[in-house]
C-alpha cells in the first residue's frame, strides 16, 4: 500500500518533466530570436541581448533547460518584466479569487450534475434524460463569455438582483463575496454540469443494469436506497475521474470567466500577461496551472482505494 | 433524436474497445445519414458553410470599412453609409453597427469563413500529428514509452493556456492558432490510435503480412489504419466543434487572430466596452458561434451512435 502511494507519486515526476520541458521550448522553438519575440518589435538592441543573457541563450538548448529547471525547481519562477515583480509573488496575490470561484464552481456542479445523472439514469429514455442529454450538448456548444454576458445582462442590469462585477474578498464577509461569485460560478458550471451529468448518468446507468441491484430491490430496499446505495457508489469511480479531468477545463474557463466578470485572479492575471507581452509571467502560470491540475488528477488517482474496496494496488 | 445515445460505457479509457467494422467510406455514409442527429447536424452545417460562401451575395458590405458617422446603430437601422475610400451608400445595417460603423452583420457572415476554416484545418491537422504519433507508438515498441509520456506531459496542459502560451511566444497568425489549438488536441487522438493499433496488430492477417515482409509503412497504412477511420471521423467532429470555440476564446481574450481579422471572437472582443449599451455586438456573434458549434456536436454525437457506438465522447 505504501509502496503504491510512492510509485504513484514518483509517476507524476515525469509528467511534470515533460511539461516543463514542453512549456521551455514553446519560446525556444519560437521563430527568430525568442528574446525579440518577448520584447516585441521596439525593442532596443541592448535590451534583446541583457534578455538573451538572461535567457542564457549563448548556451546549448540541453544546458539552457537544465539551468532552467534548476531555477524553477528552487521556486524561483522568474520575474515578471512588466510589473517587475517576482512571479511567485504575483501568483499566490492572485490565488485567493480563482480558487473561490473554482470552489464554488465545483460545489455548484456536483450538486446539480451528480443528482440529475441519477435521476436520468434512473428514468432512462424518460423526459429527464433526454433535457439533460439535450442540456448537455447546448452546455458544450455554447462559449462560457456568451453565457456570462447574458447572465449580466438579464439577472444584474434588468433585473438588479447582484452586482455586475468584480470581486469581494472572503475577508469583507461571507456574503458580500458570494453575491460577487454567484453569477461567475454559474457561468463556469453549465459546461462542467454537461460534462459530469453525462458520465454520471452513464456510469449510473450501467451499474442499474447489475445483479446486485435486482438483488437489492428483491429484498425491497427502497428506489432511493438503490439509487444511492448500489448504483451510485459503484458508479464513484468514473464520475470522480472526470471530475478529475473536468478540471481542466475548469482552468480554461476561470481564464474566460475572470475577464467576463472582472474578478482579479490568476485568469485575469494570465490575459493581463499576455496583453502585455510578459512572457515569464504566462509561462509560469501554464506550469502553476499545469502542476495543479497533475496534483488533482493524482489525488483521484489514490480516492479510488476509498471509493472502490476492491481496488487493491 | 438524442434519446437514442446509448449509455456512455463509463468515463474510464477502454483500450481494448473493438474497433467499428471497417467500412468503405460509401457505406459508413449511407448507415450515417439514416440518423436524425447526422442530418440535423450535418444540414445546419451545410447551410453555414453555404452562408459563409456566399457572403458577399447576402446583403454584407466590406466587413473591414469604417464609417464613424454611422456607429452603433441598433439591428434594424438604414443609413447612409460613407466608406473611408469615398464611396457613399445605402445600407440596411441588420445586425446594427459597431463603435466604428462597421456592418455586425457584414462582419458575422464573414467571420464564419474564419471560423469553419480554423476548425477544419485544426481537426485536418490534430488528426494527421495524433494518426503518425499513434502509428508509430503502437507499432514500434520502442517509441511507444517516450511517445505516449510525452502525450502525458501534453494532455496535463490545459489546452486554452497552451494555446495562450504558444500564441505569446511565436506572435498571431492564422497559422500559429491553427497550430496552437491543434496540439493539445493531438494525445487524444494519438491514444485512440495506439489502441487500435494494439489490437489490430495481433490479428492473423496482420501477422501474415508482416511474415510475408510487407514494409511497415505498407502494413500500417493498408491494414491498420483502415480500422480506425469510423472513431476518427468522430474525433475529428468533436476537435473541429472545440476548436471553433477555442480560436472564439483567444480571440475574444485578445490572443487569437490578429484584430484586423473580423471573427467572431474578435466582434465580441470589441463589443464586450460596451456590452450594457449595446448588447447585440456581442449576442449576435454568440449565437451564430453558439449555433455552429451545436450543429457540428450534434453531428459527432449522431456520427458516434452510428459508426462507433463503443466509442465513448469525451472519455480519457
Amino acid at each position: 500500500m505504501l509502496f503504491f502511494l510512492l510509485r504513484r507519486i514518483a509517476a507524476t515526476v515525469p509528467v511534470l518533466v515533460v511539461v516543463a520541458l514542453i512549456v521551455f521550448l514553446m519560446l525556444r522553438l519560437a521563430p527568430g530570436d525568442p528574446a525579440a519575440a518577448i520584447l516585441g518589435d521596439n525593442a532596443s538592441s541592448a535590451a534583446i541581448q541583457s534578455v538573451r543573457t538572461q535567457l542564457g541563450l549563448e548556451n546549448s538548448i540541453p544546458v539552457q533547460f537544465f539551468q532552467w529547471s534548476a531555477r524553477l525547481l528552487s521556486g524561483d519562477l522568474g520575474e515578471s518584466y512588466f510589473l517587475k515583480q517576482s512571479v511567485a509573488g504575483l501568483i499566490a496575490q492572485r490565488v485567493e479569487p480563482t480558487l473561490s470561484l473554482a470552489a464554488l464552481t465545483l460545489v455548484f456542479t456536483v450538486l446539480i450534475a451528480v443528482p440529475l445523472g441519477v435521476l436520468a439514469a434512473w428514468r432512462h429514455g424518460g423526459w429527464l434524460d433526454r433535457a439533460l442529454m439535450g442540456f448537455s450538448v447546448l452546455g458544450f456548444s455554447i462559449p462560457a463569455f456568451v453565457i456570462g454576458y447574458v447572465l449580466i445582462w438579464a439577472v444584474s442590469l434588468k433585473l438588479g438582483w447582484l452586482p455586475v462585477q468584480g470581486y469581494a474578498r472572503l475577508e469583507e464577509g461571507l456574503l458580500p463575496w458570494l453575491r460577487h461569485l454567484i453569477l461567475p460560478a454559474i457561468t463556469l458550471s453549465i459546461i462542467y454540469v454537461a460534462l459530469i451529468a453525462r458520465v454520471t448518468r452513464a456510469a449510473v446507468a450501467e451499474a442499474l443494469t447489475e445483479d446486485y441491484v435486482r438483488t437489492a430491490r428483491a429484498k425491497g430496499i427502497s428506489e432511493a436506497g438503490v439509487l444511492m446505495r448500489h448504483a451510485l457508489v459503484n458508479a464513484a469511480v468514473p464520475i470522480v475521474t472526470v471530475i478529475g479531468i473536468g478540471i481542466a477545463l475548469l482552468i480554461g474557463g476561470v481564464v474566460v470567466t475572470e475577464t467576463v466578470f472582472a474578478i482579479p485572479g490568476l485568469g485575469q492575471l494570465t490575459v493581463d500577461a499576455v496583453l502585455s507581452r510578459d512572457y515569464p509571467l504566462i509561462q509560469a502560470i501554464t506550469l502553476f496551472f499545469s502542476f495543479i491540475y497533475v496534483l488533482i488528477n493524482l489525488l483521484v488517482d489514490l480516492s479510488y482505494l476509498l471509493l472502490d474496496p476492491r481496488i487493491r494496488y | 433524436m438524442l434519446a437514442k445515445t446509448p449509455p456512455i460505457p463509463s468515463g474510464t479509457p477502454q483500450p481494448d474497445a473493438e474497433p467499428a467494422s471497417a467500412g468503405r467510406p460509401a457505406s459508413l455514409a449511407r448507415r450515417a445519414l439514416r440518423n436524425g442527429a447526422v442530418r440535423l447536424g450535418g444540414s445546419t452545417l451545410v447551410m453555414l458553410v453555404f452562408m459563409a460562401m456566399a457572403a458577399p451575395w447576402l446583403g454584407t458590405i466590406d466587413p473591414t470599412a469604417i464609417d464613424p458617422a454611422s456607429g452603433n446603430l441598433l439591428p434594424g437601422a438604414r443609413g447612409e453609409f460613407n466608406s473611408l475610400a469615398g464611396q457613399t451608400f445605402q445600407h440596411l445595417f441588420l445586425m446594427g453597427s459597431d463603435s466604428l460603423g462597421r456592418d455586425i452583420w457584414s462582419r458575422v457572415v464573414y467571420g464564419a469563413r474564419v471560423s469553419i476554416t480554423v476548425g477544419i484545418a485544426v481537426a485536418a491537422l490534430a488528426l494527421a500529428g495524433g494518426i503518425i504519433v499513434g502509428l508509430a507508438a503502437g507499432y514500434f515498441r520502442r517509441l511507444d514509452g517516450v511517445l505516449m509520456r510525452v502525450m502525458d506531459g501534453l494532455m496535463a496542459i490545459p489546452g486554452i493556456l497552451f494555446a495562450i502560451t504558444l500564441v505569446a511566444a511565436w506572435r498571431a497568425s492564422v497559422a500559429t492558432i491553427v497550430i496552437a489549438i491543434a496540439i493539445p488536441e493531438i494525445p487524444r487522438v494519438a491514444r485512440l490510435l495506439r489502441s487500435v493499433v494494439l489490437t489490430i496488430r495481433e490479428e492473423p492477417y496482420v501477422e501474415a503480412a508482416i511474415a510475408l515482409d510487407t514494409p511497415p509503412l505498407k502494413v500500417l497504412t493498408r491494414h491498420i489504419l483502415p480500422n480506425a477511420i469510423a472513431p476518427l471521423i468522430v474525433q475529428g467532429t468533436y476537435i473541429c466543434a472545440s476548436a471553433i470555440l477555442v480560436e472564439a476564446i483567444l480571440s475574444f481574450l485578445g490572443v487569437g487572430m490578429p484584430a484586423d481579422i473580423p471573427t467572431w471572437g474578435n466582434i465580441m472582443a470589441e463589443g464586450r466596452i460596451q456590452f450594457t449599451q449595446f448588447p447585440h455586438n456581442v449576442l449576435v456573434p454568440g449565437v451564430f458561434l453558439a449555433l455552429t458549434v451545436l450543429a457540428v456536436n450534434i453531428l459527432g454525437d449522431g456520427l458516434r451512435d452510428t459508426l462507433d457506438p463503443k466509442f465513448s465522447k469525451r472519455g480519457a
